[in-house]
């Protein structure tokens, strides 16, 4: 066999990154798109007015595009952990089983049992109950977003279990802990918020790229105006709940929250914090930075004063702790540059969006022209549609990789968790594969919401699915159904 | 064995029969979406039937995938990284497949329209005919270890057993579909279906006599469970023979819940000849047991308490969702 240097370990890490990542860059985004398509119906149902119901209908299609997508790559989701982390399901089964076959049972069944009634009813129902089942299918992606995160959160900060001693496997002993884990409850606002937030900024951008060529303005300034409202709102959400986040990292996962920051020696009571910095990341140490005073522990501790432990010394302390169970060897630095880059990433993408938010309603006044008469604006608008997918990343990538070296968090490394009995070459050959697919997935999904958007909201060739050779079957049409 | 452990057992049978009910036939509908429908008009309709289904259908195989995760994690463990293979192409055939009903009706080209109906029906037999495969070669035995981990060379789990397993279970699918349609549809396509049925029944009895006489040299059902197991075995020409009788008289209602029938008797079949295990091994040492393969007891009744509360609700709105759209659609008329 020729040696790649390539090994289960390493595929099997890598192919749970890609799969994940790629995966999530639709969930959030249908979650958001559910949500404001929830609320643009809504309007409508209260309002009446017609721009409302065309709103819905045509971001929704994006919905569905986004929502097929996040179906099929969530199936490869719950069949990876058998299929590349046998050792880890063993594991953790008792305990990681149970939110996932929940998540099925009660989230998956309501959002795709609700999203078939939602496209193909439109004129069937009354706009009401055609609008609670939107709702529906926000409700049940949401509740499935908090059972996967019940399952991360027990990975994060195990709680509510014992090592069965026949076994050496984890035992639930209180489901009551699993769901009332504070790891839980700090990350569900922040994904959910993120995930409104997602929504909003692409249908803003979109709206934006609209605008700069002066098509269906009416249209596009009003979807502007509820997405903003709603970016607005929840982008500070996320800036609350991410704050709330790290600060509970401090005591839990003091590693990942010293690699967010930098700090590879206890800070100075000063508070000194990098706003960029360079790293040594072979001999632990910071080559360079730009420092402001006391913001460290503002972010940390809401004061002035107080210290944060570095790296260096929580290294000291995890081997101290864990070196008579798993040996001296492991290493337990997590990827600093990562970790540092990321967070910047992320909550400096944070801040900008309220500040896009803000400005860009005010421009969009109902009595004003500002809107069209700041193009630069709507470039940048436009711009940031992508942003928030990478920020998306950026916030798991900091979550999964700060978790190094544990899958479950002092209790398992990833080096236990995966399956000994898949081979090299089936791992190479599904990664290579998995990676064609999505990238062709990726290009297609772009490609569908361009045109989309360039046909317009008037155009309802091939509304959801069916195809324009045949009217009649239009499920925004009458005679969808009715054809006796 | 206690009766949590068998009641999860039973349940993981149910939800698989489930999936194969309801799955069965949308990756029967899948299969015709290129050859059976001819126009661009009736291809529509064909996916319009399934349209508002398909993704609630499949959340069967994740409720069934998950729940197994829960009640079962060993079983889980061995069966998904033992036929890692076979999953990843059962999960290839599922994602073209899914994004193609979608994907096709936004596509303008001919080319592109036509790509995404190839995948349809590739993905739909695919699939169908993988998990026939998957699930005759774990009947079949497999080399698994102490710990559990299977390692099976690539002829353990093609052979002629599972070959003829595989399509077995493809032309059930694709019957069901037929019958499916038949239901569902009116004018050409409703005649068209029941046309090709007359076809496709004669084929599916020779693979189920095929697939009985191969069950009894390659598995151990036949000696362990004699009885049991020709019942079954009976069962399922039975079903079928109804299906078939369905499809002479025109009955439309008789030959789908026969064909739908026929697909939960093979996962009877499986699960009553894997009892009391899960995993069969080779070497019989090596099987994995319901009894030292489930989850923790408090575990077990926690899932059971969250499921017998939850599943009545969502079979509610399953079957009023399949009510809204009981209506029929009108095949288009030839040159309109």
């Amino acid at each position: 066999m020729l040696n790649l240097g390539l090994d289960i370990l390493g595929l099997a890490r890598f192919q749970f990154g890609m799969t994940t990542v790629f995966h999530f860059f639709f969930v959030p985004f249908s979650i958001g798109l559910a949500f404001v398509v929830a609320v643009m119906e809504t309007m409508y149902a209260i309002k009446g007015d017609e721009d409302y119901k065309k709103m819905a209908q045509f971001w929704g299609k994006m919905f569905l595009y986004s929502f097929a997508v996040g179906v099929v790559t969530g199936i490869i989701q719950e069949f990876q952990f058998g299929m590349n982390w046998s050792e880890y399901s063993r594991f953790m089964g008792d305990i990681f089983g149970a939110p996932l076959a929940i998540e099925a049972l009660a989230a998956f069944f309501m959002e795709s049992t609700f999203i078939g009634m939602w496209m193909f009813t439109w004129d069937r129902f009354n706009k009401w109950v055609h609008t609670l089942f939107i709702w529906l299918v926000m409700f049940g992606s949401s509740l499935s977003a908090l059972w996967i995160l019940a399952a991360n959160s027990f990975m994060q900060n195990p709680l509510g279990y014992i090592i069965n001693q026949q076994t050496g496997h984890v035992q639930m002993v209180s489901f009551g802990a699993v769901l009332s884990n504070p790891q839980l409850w700090s990350e569900f606002p922040h994904v959910i918020f993120g995930a409104f937030v997602t929504a909003s900024f692409v249908i803003a951008g979109c709206a934006a790229w609209r605008l700069l060529k002066k098509d269906h303005v009416t249209f596009y300034r009003k979807s502007l105006n509820v997405a903003l409202v709603i970016g607005l709102i929840f982008s500070l959400g996320s800036i609350a709940s991410g704050d709330i986040q790290s600060r509970y990292l401090i005591n839990n996962q003091p590693m990942k929250f010293a690699a967010m920051e930098g700090l590879y020696k206890d800070s100075t009571n000063k508070g000194e914090w990098a706003a960029v910095s360079g790293f040594d990341t072979k001999n632990h140490k910071t080559t360079w930075s730009v420092d402001v005073p006391y913001v460290l522990n503002l972010l940390s501790y809401h004061k002035t004063t107080g210290t944060v432990k570095g790296m260096n010394t929580i290294n000291k302390e995890m081997h101290a702790k864990y070196d008579k169970k798993y040996g001296s060897d492991i290493n337990y630095y997590v990827p600093t540059n990562t970790l540092f880059w990321s967070f910047r990433i992320m909550s400096g993408a944070g801040a900008l969006f309220a500040l896009l938010a803000i400005v860009g309603l005010f421009f969009n006044r109902k009595k004003s022209q500002a809107i069209m008469k700041q193009r630069w604006f709507l470039y940048i608008m436009g711009l940031c549609l992508w942003l928030p997918f990478i920020v998306n990343t950026a916030g798991w990538f900091i979550t999964e990789f700060g978790r190094y070296p544990w899958v479950v968090y002092g209790l398992l490394t990833i080096a236990d968790a995966v399956s000994p009995n898949v081979s090299v070459a089936s791992l190479l050959t599904s990664n290579i594969i998995y990676f064609l697919m999505f990238a062709g997935m990726g290009v297609v999904m772009i490609v569908l919401c361009h045109r989309t958007l360039k046909a317009g909201p008037d155009n309802d060739e091939n509304t959801d699915g069916y195809a324009a050779s045949d009217t009649d079957l239009d499920p925004y049409s009458k005679g969808a159904f009715n054809h006796d | 064995m206690t009766s949590l452990q068998f009641i999860w057992f039973i349940l993981i049978g149910v939800l698989f029969s489930g999936f194969f009910f309801l799955d069965g036939f949308d990756f029967g509908v899948g299969m015709l979406v290129k050859s059976f429908a001819k126009t661009d008009a009736e291809r529509d309709v064909v996916i319009r039937s399934i349209g508002p289904h398909w993704d609630g259908n499949e959340v069967w195989l994740i409720t069934a995938g998950g729940a197994m995760f829960a009640s079962f994690p060993m079983w889980y463990a061995t069966l998904f990284s033992g036929f890692y293979l076979i999953l990843f192409l059962i999960l290839a055939a599922l994602i073209f497949r899914g994004v193609s009903f979608e994907f096709r009706a936004n596509m303008r080209t001919e080319t592109w329209r036509s790509f995404w109906e190839w995948a349809s029906t590739i993905g739909s037999f695919c699939a169908a005919f993988l998990f026939g495969m998957l699930f005759t070669a774990m009947i079949a035995g497999m080399p698994i270890d102490k710990n559990g981990d299977m390692s099976a060379h690539f002829f353990d789990y093609v052979n002629l057993f599972s070959l003829v397993g595989g399509v077995a279970v493809t032309v059930l699918c694709l019957v069901h579909g037929l019958n499916y349609i038949r239901l569902k549809t009116e004018g050409s396509l409703r005649d068209r279906a029941l046309a090709w049925n007359k076809v496709v029944y004669p084929i599916l009895f020779a693979g189920e006599v095929l697939f009985a006489v191969l069950l009894y040299f390659s598995t151990d059902f036949f000696d362990k469970k004699p009885l049991s197991t020709t019942a079954i075995v009976v069962a399922l020409v039975i079903f079928t023979c109804l299906a078939y009788w369905g499809v002479l008289g025109n009955h439309e209602w008789l030959s789908f819940i026969g064909s739908g029938l026929s697909l939960i008797s093979v996962v009877v079949l499986i699960f009553n000849g894997l009892f009391p295990r899960v995993m069969i091994a080779n070497n019989p040492a090596n099987s994995l047991l319901i009894k030292n393969s489930s989850s923790s007891p408090y575990t077990l009744h926690l899932m059971t308490i969250l499921t017998f509360s939850i599943l009545p609700i969502v079979l509610i709105y399953f079957v009023w969702s399949y009510w809204v759209f009981y209506k029929r659609l009108s095949s288009p008329k030839q040159n309109a």
